[in-house]
């Protein structure tokens, strides 16, 4: 162990490299409610040649490696099941280009969304990404590897397929880029090539670290407004959401349903985000909107709520500090969700079924959804608060989080950004001969079996 | 249920119908008021139910004091012809019920009921408001409001519940018996939807314009001339209280600003919008707020002055995006002390 040691240090340098178990406690846990499991070292590269070196050490060594953002997952995907390394990919934040013209942004996959958030409005104030409603430290390459959404995602659909392209370093030790950056020196698509971005998405880390991300840049207007459609019967929801999608007018679409504060119990508000050049065009999409749910409004079921001014600024937030603080209601520093991916025709069984099991096991929870694409799907979410010093509370939180899960996939939903016994339940539902699929990928790419092994696998 | 105090021989035998005829979002000749007028008074559907902007002007117009608005929101509750959608009525009447949040403390006089604008309270500082307490709160919400909603049932419920959370724990304690409206819902509320309700009201109430001007003439020699021209916005509540009209012509002359002469004040103010937008009828509002701020550019306003917190938070950043700066009441006072 002290000779793999050595060798880290010498790849990254003293300073970037720790067997420290102060360091292991910390990296052997994320948020969430899952176990810990302890690194034997954490390394912070800071050049894909750098990771380069750690995985073909790690490959000879045939010593497991954990490729971690910002560890906000909430769903222990960042934990080293089987030990051995956490590539810590922090260090990697640099902003590479800004293509303003074609609106793409090239990223090291450890660059924070809050600070390339940060570096546009500075640089470039007539662009954004679409931000995920995570704290800022959140990694643009960890989101966009699980399949993210955000703020942009009623515009742009998932963080994915955002992706231009990227560059990432193999099980094996190769570098490979992909996308047009593999032809071209413009970041600026994944068509017209065979798409092996896929080898990488929605993977858990199984299939290689990701070092340099290219992302659409979309329009920052001047004008941005919000209009929030309050209702009472969930059945009609997804019928709303169709329509208001549909409008194609909207940058994010949320439906949020909390029993806190009291006064919000029982309604289904959905939160329509939209940017404007002008007046007369935020005027426009405005009444497109309301003529799409007009039926509603006529029949009194549904309105918009009348804001003010002062109001609106916080529901437009990105990322929404709301959700922070609902994260630690409990005052214990405790916070999971589960997110599945589901149609839109399945929410009214969702939302039901989440009150339900979050009432059955006494668990503090808010539901909502986040709008995919024009309507065509959606990220539906059971968040539940928890006092992490509260061993029963935590339990409870477990108990409702499997059970969210195995709800999830009853009702037609997939969880998002699964967990083990979350990935297990896909797994048996799963075509098997997708599974052997899957398989034989990460065998090709992973001979060694060294990428973040847990993940991904029948039990043995 | 408390009755409204209401004579309907008095509307039959109406000749002018002013209660309609006025109205400024819809149109009625005076036959077709009289008949609509005579639908509501049997109890039956009119278009007046659905296309009344609750703005309370007719109250102001009757020439017989006979609740015309009134009996229009009780008719929209019967009939349950609901001017808003039904599912913001009801998370309205849960955001904005009582909370039980009472503190009984010491409070003397004047005394400031701020109703439930919290976010106001820094408002309340000064020479203008030396000495004075002040109360707040979801518990002494004036509910007034429900007049928009078609919820009288509301008003009916919770008002004689808020006059005695007002008596029992903030006046009979402190052998107080008036305190000052900070808004003129509340004041609105004391001193006419109450008796009109047939509701006990067992303290006095002062509205803020008599309590500024009193101040602002103690304070004369501190106060600086503004020199400027002012539109006003009159804001709904008002139209219960037209009385207090002149305070606000009295204030102008002791801050030292030209109430300007415009199409839409006094009786001929219009609604800041927010209840029409609660409506879903945005067309209405985009006209009417585009014709309040073209009358107020078009006499050169320097400053909009409001006494609703409602209509201020509406309309400050569309009078600012006009090159007005908007500006409560009792800030202009203070504007002109220096503070």
């Amino acid at each position: 162990m002290e000779k793999i040691y050595q060798e880290l240090k010498k790849i990254v340098g003293d300073q970037y490299v720790s067997n420290q178990p102060e360091e292991r406690f910390f990296y052997s846990r994320d948020g969430g409610t899952t176990e810990p499991c302890f690194p034997d070292f954490i390394v912070m590269p800071g050049s894909t040649e750098e990771v380069q070196k750690i995985v073909l050490l790690a490959n000879e060594r045939k010593i497991p490696i954990t490729p971690m953002g910002a560890a906000l997952v909430l769903s222990g995907l960042s934990r080293p099941l089987r030990g051995g390394i956490v590539v810590d990919m922090k260090r990697m934040d640099r902003i590479l280009e800004v293509n303003e013209f074609s609106r793409f942004a090239v990223v090291e996959a450890g660059t924070s969304e809050g600070k390339l958030q940060a570096y546009l409005k500075k640089h470039h104030p007539s662009l954004k990404h679409s931000v995920p409603d995570a704290p800022p430290m959140a990694t643009i390459g960890g989101n966009i590897l699980i399949h993210g959404s955000g703020h942009l995602s009623a515009l742009g659909g998932f963080h994915t397929e955002m992706l231009n392209g990227l560059e990432a370093v193999l099980p094996t030790g190769e570098i490979v880029r992909i996308g047009s950056c593999s032809v071209s020196p413009y970041w600026f698509s994944r068509a017209p090539l065979p798409d092996l971005a896929g080898l990488f998405l929605g993977w858990a880390g199984t299939t290689g670290i990701a070092t340099k991300i290219a992302i659409k840049l979309y329009p920052d207007r001047p004008l941005n407004d919000i209009d929030i459609f309050v209702m009472e019967d969930a059945d009609s929801v997804p019928d709303v959401i169709r329509r208001l999608s549909g409008t194609a007018v909207a940058e994010d679409i949320t439906a949020i349903m909390t029993p806190v504060p009291e006064w919000a119990s029982g309604f289904q508000m959905i939160n329509v985000i939209y940017g404007a050049e002008s007046k007369r065009e935020q005027v426009l999409k405005r009444d497109l909107l309301r003529e799409s749910v007009k039926k509603y409004i006529k029949d009194k079921v549904g309105g918009f709520m009348p804001l003010y001014s002062d109001m609106k600024g916080r529901f437009m937030e990105a990322p929404a500090s709301q959700l922070v603080r609902f994260a630690d209601v409990k005052k214990g520093g405790g916070f999971e969700y589960v997110g599945a991916i589901m149609p839109i025709e399945v929410f009214p069984d969702a939302y039901r079924k989440g009150l339900e099991i979050a009432e059955r096991n006494g668990v503090t929870y808010s539901t909502g959804a986040r709008i995919i694409g024009l309507g065509h799907t959606m990220m539906f979410f059971y968040a539940y608060a928890f006092n992490r010093a509260d061993p029963i509370d935590v339990k409870k939180a477990q108990k409702a989080l499997e059970e969210t899960n195995e709800a999830a996939l009853t009702i037609g939903g997939i969880p998002w950004k699964a967990e083990v016994p979350a990935q297990q339940g896909i797994i048996r539902r799963m075509d098997p001969n997708t599974f052997k699929l899957m398989g034989r990928i990460r065998q090709t790419l992973d001979p060694n079996g060294i990428m973040n092994p847990g993940n991904w696998e029948v039990p043995s | 249920m408390t009755m409204l105090k209401y004579d309907p021989e008095i509307c039959e035998k109406c000749e002018t119908v002013d209660c309609l005829v006025r109205c400024q979002y819809m149109q009625f000749d005076l036959t077709q008021a009289k008949e609509e007028k005579l639908k509501l008074l049997a109890g039956e559907s009119s278009r007046v139910l659905e296309g009344c902007a609750t703005c309370y002007a007719c109250e102001e117009y009757c020439p017989n004091n006979n609740h015309p608005f009134y009996l229009i929101v009780d008719r929209q509750e019967e009939l349950s012809t609901w001017p808003v959608p039904i599912p913001l009525v009801k998370q309205q009447v849960k955001m904005m019920s009582p909370k039980g949040k009472i503190t009984p403390g010491k409070v003397n006089t004047p005394l400031i009921n701020l109703c439930f604008f919290p976010m106001l309270t820094g408002c309340i500082r000064g020479r203008l408001f030396d000495g004075t307490s002040l109360i707040e709160g979801s518990d002494i919400f004036c509910n007034i409001m429900w007049l928009h909603f078609a919820k009288n049932s509301v008003i009916r419920e919770r008002l004689p519940k808020i006059i005695d959370t007002i008596q029992n724990n903030y006046l009979a304690e402190n052998g107080i018996n008036e305190f000052v409206c900070f808004h003129d819902e509340c004041y609105g509320a004391y001193t006419h939807l109450a008796p009109a309700f047939g509701i006990d009201v067992p303290f006095k109430t002062v509205h803020l314009f008599e309590y500024l001007t009193k101040r602002l003439t103690v304070l004369k020699k501190e106060i600086t001339p503004i020199r400027a021209t002012v539109a006003y916005q009159r804001p709904c509540s008002n139209r219960l209280i037209p009385e207090t009209q002149h305070w606000v012509d009295e204030i102008f002359n002791l801050v030292g600003v030209d109430r300007v002469e415009r199409e839409y004040d006094r009786e001929n103010a219009l609604c800041c919008g927010t209840v029409l937008r609660a409506m879903q009828k945005d067309d209405i509002a985009d006209d009417l707020q585009k014709r309040n701020l073209d009358d107020m550019q078009k006499v050169g306003a320097a400053y909009c002055v409001f006494n609703c917190p409602a209509c201020f938070f509406t309309m400050k950043d569309m009078v600012t995006e006009r090159g007005i700066t908007p500006i409560l009441m009792s800030e202009l006072c203070q504007l002109a002390l220096g503070q």
